[in-house]
């Protein structure tokens, strides 16, 4: 276990170097000189050019930017937005908590639905159930989510009239960030529960349209782990020791057959992250996908940069965490690297 | 009479028993003639199609499916005919799947072959390069690459080609580690084959059967990803008659013409799924461990 955790350590420092290098090199890519864009259009003497330049490093060897890109970003400094003129860093931890609670909501939702529907589609193999449960979900997991956003928007919102259509609460309430989980700072708030209510009314076709491709996975990837569990010998054995059928599926195999699924969902984070882009710029959810769409159409290099590093630095992390931790349940796991 | 049918089935050619399982599998075909439809549409969208896509009829705006005999599904907010657009948009969309699967098969494919083949320090090297592009969402990295090549259809498909590179590579690169090291393989190399005779004639056919599949699949990726990088307004542009750059225009007019919302977005849905249940259809048809 301990030479499989070197291992992994051992490969998580070279992608996130990597990771690193793309960011700091994909923003130098960008045409045009980053120094008359910041003076503006009005032009600008040699003098004001040349000091513009300096203060921004960028006279330096490229290597050198390189390395005090990485310094700055390794004390939490990934520079300055263009637009709100707020550190990068500290943006990203204000939009984080909005894009976490979704994510967080949309795959609960994923998980209470996918599971139970990928557990009846394998133990009825080849009935109506099966070919239902498994046709919709293909039918989900095609979904172009920000036109399903839009669908839920024209049920929901427009013909029902039930929800709100963008936002993360009314502006009747004002509530404290304590957490910044709405869902938690409505109850702590003197508001209560009916600002509870509306939070979670704004959260609901968000977090549907959001979780609706990761259910469409979760139910798959039961049905096909159940499947095989289901064929192996103690369920042969638990059977001919006359056991009551459902203990034999709910016990003996989705103990085994979820250890896989619990993986998918572990490593489900960059999935949500594309997910949050599309979903909340559809809600006006103000998390950290708008903000990179935001940031490309403003051409905020800085937030594209430091969002990108940040990002993929989580995913990488996230999913050697995953790995590892399915290496300590499943010694078998060890060897394939 | 039950030997001579098995005695039959064992002749079959690789393409007829392929046919034998295939055929078997109707999500599969209803995946291929939802593709064959829209293919067809795509081919000869100029000659199906009512109307010019960006011809714009003056006092036909937003004009709801019947209320003009003209204009079978009505038209758009600047009195575009919607049917036309839909069915060049098919043409778009079809391409757009056509090109990135083209891209990011070749450079896909050719990293895997190199990597699998000479192992060791390339190997390395090349996978976690694949590694690092895994990391990224890849929406994400569309959209900045977008950005810094300028949002047009052309840049949007290199993004979407190149953010589906590391799936080709991965595979090609399992499949090669399994041929190398087979007989024909061995016996070319006491020939005297060269490195790139043994890659790309004697190895890279072996390994078809899963790219196949993965270029299904990613046809479906392709045009999702597409969609909705024209959806953020980084794709195609107005007035390219675009699916999601459709969308994205209709979005304002929801709640008094959901037509134009929901048709775009619906059109996608179904060429996606039907590449989807081909892609399936196809894997259960060549992956040899689901045959009985």
């Amino acid at each position: 276990m301990f030479k499989f955790l070197i291992k992994k350590l051992a490969i998580l420092f070279p992608t996130l170097l990597g990771i690193s290098i793309i960011s700091f090199g994909l923003i130098r890519m960008v045409p045009g000189d980053p120094v008359l864009l910041l003076l503006g259009e009005r032009g600008s003497t040699p003098e004001q050019y040349k000091e513009m330049q300096q203060k921004l490093g960028l006279d330096r060897p490229y290597y050198q930017q390189y390395l005090s890109f990485v310094g700055q970003a390794m004390t939490g400094d990934l520079g300055v937005s263009t637009q709100s003129k707020q550190p990068v860093l500290k943006e990203f931890f204000d939009r984080f908590p909005a894009t976490f609670e979704l994510g967080i909501v949309a795959l609960f939702f994923a998980t209470l639905l996918g599971v139970p529907a990928g557990i009846i589609a394998a133990v009825k193999r080849n009935s109506f159930w099966d070919y239902s449960i498994m046709g919709s979900s293909l039918v989900g997991y095609s979904m172009p989510i920000f036109w399903w956003g839009l669908i839920l928007i024209l049920i929901f919102s427009v013909n029902l009239g039930i929800t709100p259509v963008s936002g993360r609460i009314s502006v009747l309430y004002e509530i404290d960030h304590v957490t910044g989980l709405m869902l938690i700072d409505t109850l702590l708030s003197d508001e209560g529960i009916p600002a509870f209510i509306d939070a979670f009314s704004h959260l609901f076709l968000p977090a549907l349209a959001m979780g609706t491709i990761p259910l469409a996975v979760i139910a798959r990837m039961t049905r096909s782990s159940m499947l095989e569990v289901l064929g192996e010998d103690y369920m042969r054995t638990a059977k001919a020791k006359g056991l009551d059928r459902k203990r034999i599926i709910l016990i003996h195999g989705l103990r085994n057959a979820l250890i896989p699924v619990i993986t998918v969902i572990g490593l489900m984070f960059g999935s949500i992250i594309t997910g949050a882009i599309l979903t909340e710029t559809i809600f006006s959810w103000p998390g950290i996908g708008k903000w990179m769409v935001a940031s490309v159409s403003q051409r905020d290099y800085p937030v594209i940069q430091g969002g990108l590093l940040i990002i993929a630095s989580i995913i990488v992390i996230i999913n050697t965490l995953v790995d590892v931790l399915y290496a300590a349940i499943n010694p078998k796991m060890r060897d394939q690297i | 009479m039950e030997a001579t049918a098995e005695k039959k089935q064992e002749h079959l050619s690789p393409l007829a028993e392929f046919w034998y399982f295939f055929r078997q599998n109707r999500g599969a075909l209803i995946g291929l003639i939802i593709i064959l439809f829209f293919s067809f549409i795509a081919l000869f969208a100029p000659l199906i199609s009512p109307y010019d896509p960006a011809k714009i009829f003056d006092g036909a705006l937003r004009l709801a499916p019947g209320d003009d005999p003209r204009f079978l599904l009505g038209t758009d907010d600047v009195g575009r005919d919607l049917l036309s657009r839909l069915i060049h948009g098919a043409r778009v969309s079809m391409g757009i799947g056509f090109l990135v699967v083209i891209f990011s098969t070749f450079f896909g494919s050719t990293l895997g072959l190199i990597s699998g083949y000479f192992g060791g320090k390339v190997d390395k090297a090349i996978m976690r390069f694949i590694d690092i592009l895994m990391a990224m969402p890849s929406i994400l990295l569309a959209i900045v690459v977008v950005s810094i090549l300028g949002p047009n259809l052309f840049n949007a498909i290199v993004a979407v080609s190149i953010v589906s590179i590391p799936a080709f590579t991965r595979l090609v690169r399992a499949s090669v580690l399994g041929e190398k090291k087979k007989q024909y393989v061995l016996a070319s190399a006491s020939f005297g084959a060269s490195h790139f005779r043994q890659m790309v004639i004697n190895i890279f056919p072996n390994c078809m059967a899963p790219l196949i599949v993965q270029a299904t699949l990613g046809f479906s990726n392709g045009i999702l990803d597409a969609a909705a990088l024209g959806f953020l307004g980084l794709g195609a542009q107005p007035p390219t008659a675009e699916w999601g750059t459709m969308l994205a225009d209709a979005r304002q007019f929801i709640e008094t013409s959901p037509v134009l919302v929901t048709l775009p977005g619906l059109c996608i849905l179904i060429v996606v799924l039907g590449f989807n249940l081909l892609g399936d259809g196809l894997r259960d048809a060549l992956d040899p461990r689901m045959k009985k």
